[in-house]
């Protein structure tokens, strides 16, 4: 039952209940009409403490195509933020209003401050460098419609390893399932926090290898997840120019993937994957976005309970 | 050998490893006590080779699961009528409340100064704690 309740970490929900709400996703895919009103009457406050563009709209675009309604704000200086209030009480307020909220915020764990002051349903739409809970929901839901399940399946993570929030959510969720090999593709000083090297692959066994070198690990990938080296997580600029373009992924490096590997990105790209790639048929990354929608409007239903 | 008196009330706290009991001492705000306090370093132990004491003569509210963290060998002794009347052996705690402070800047408890601070228990044996908010993790030997 996932009324009422929060969705802060990838692992706050279990495998049976992500494929409830996976299910309900496909329902809406095949015939969207049907759900045009479930949410009619119902308001999603959307609470973006960092700029967001296809985020806040997935989730904006997910609550009026179940015809609810949307309140909130896109950047904390349109809002009482700016005059210093707390989440606490930012979240206690708007619960007098919305029926469902969906925050994201620059600090790590800001959702779950939020969560612990109400009983209205939070989401996290990502929380600085740490977790991006729907982007997984949306990866595990393309990954499952594309390959048919989520077992047995050999995942590279290349990039921004230790700031990539969508990367650490990913890697707790498919964690879960069964034959899943991490190849996780970084510098050395962007490679995964130690809590997920400890706490997710390490002490719960699975599989995992760390290298630099995109080219040695394409030839054995059945998805490649690219991520973009992100300028807002770095506090000094050189390090950041000195990376950002370590990684690109282009029509020549994809000759070296076998023919149903399937290419994932997050969103926004900036360098990392060529544009000539898009019309590779293994390039995904677009119908992962429309998968998101609906993935986010299938979660709204679940949490409200409708 | 050093000789000190038995308490009628109050709590001793024993098999604290050498070394560690200033930090305790710290910890309770009694170095500024009005009541009595023996503070014994590096006394011998049969288990252990070297411990401090500590012993206070008075009813003080301490908090377990705080020395647990700051030494989860040591035991307190509640004293009554010259007899121990209750022994707890501390241990590291599951779940610690606005003991331990997150070091990440970029966790949220940087900004939001009235979130609690609550850390739980990953790795006993490197006496490892992961924050609850950002999952950074900390090791608390040095607490």
């Amino acid at each position: 039952m996932l009324k009422g309740r929060h969705l802060l970490e990838p692992l706050d929900f279990s495998i049976s209940e992500l494929d409830d709400v996976f299910a309900l996703a496909e329902e809406i895919i095949i015939q969207p009409e049907l759900f045009a009103r479930v949410c009619s009457g119902k308001l999603l406050a959307t609470l973006f403490y960092e700029p967001s563009t296809r985020t806040r709209f997935s989730f904006e675009a997910a609550m009026y195509k179940l015809g609810g309604q949307v309140i909130g704000f896109s950047e904390p200086n349109s809002s009482s933020v700016v005059k210093g209030e707390s989440i606490a009480d930012t979240i206690r307020t708007v619960a007098c209003y919305a029926d469902i909220a969906v925050m994201r915020h620059p600090k790590e764990g800001a959702p779950k401050v939020a969560a612990y002051n109400t009983s209205m349903p939070v989401i996290n739409a990502g929380d600085g460098g740490h977790q991006h809970p729907t982007q997984t929901l949306t990866d595990l839901l393309t990954i499952k419609s594309i390959k048919g399940s989520l077992n047995n399946l050999t995942v590279g993570l290349c990039g921004d390893l230790k700031f990539g929030r969508t990367t650490h959510s990913l890697i707790e969720a498919l964690a879960r399932y069964e034959g899943i090999r991490f190849v996780l593709i970084s510098p050395e000083e962007l490679r995964v926090p130690d809590y997920i090297r400890k706490e997710v692959l390490t002490k719960k066994g699975r599989s995992f290898t760390e290298v630099e070198s995109m080219e040695e690990a394409l030839p054995i990938l059945d998805i490649l997840y690219m991520t973009r080296v992100q300028k807002e997580r770095f506090f000094n600029e050189e390090d950041y120019v000195r990376l950002k373009d370590r990684y690109i992924l282009d029509a020549e490096k994809m000759k070296l993937a076998h023919e149903d590997m399937m290419v994932l990105h997050p969103l926004p790209r900036v360098n990392e994957i060529a544009v000539e790639v898009d019309n590779d048929p293994r390039a995904f990354y677009f119908q992962q976005a429309k998968y998101g929608m609906f993935v986010r409007m299938a979660l709204i239903m679940k949490l409200l309970g409708v | 050998m050093v000789l000190v008196n038995s308490i009628a009330k109050g709590i001793v706290i024993d098999h604290v490893s050498a070394g560690r009991g200033i930090k305790i001492i710290n910890h309770l705000g009694i170095d500024k006590a009005e009541y009595t306090v023996a503070f014994i370093m590096n006394a011998s132990s049969n288990k252990y080779g070297k411990k401090d004491i500590i012993k206070i003569e008075n009813e003080i509210d301490v908090d377990l699961a705080a020395l647990g963290l700051i030494d989860p060998q040591a035991t307190v002794n509640i004293i009554e009528s010259h007899v121990i009347t209750r022994k707890i052996n501390l241990k590291l705690p599951e779940k610690v409340v606005n003991i331990i402070t997150c070091k990440n800047p970029r966790c949220v408890t940087s900004v939001e100064k009235n979130a609690p601070q609550i850390f739980r228990l990953v790795d006993k044996e490197n006496r490892e704690y992961q924050c609850e908010y950002c999952d950074d993790i900390v090791d608390v030997k040095g607490e």
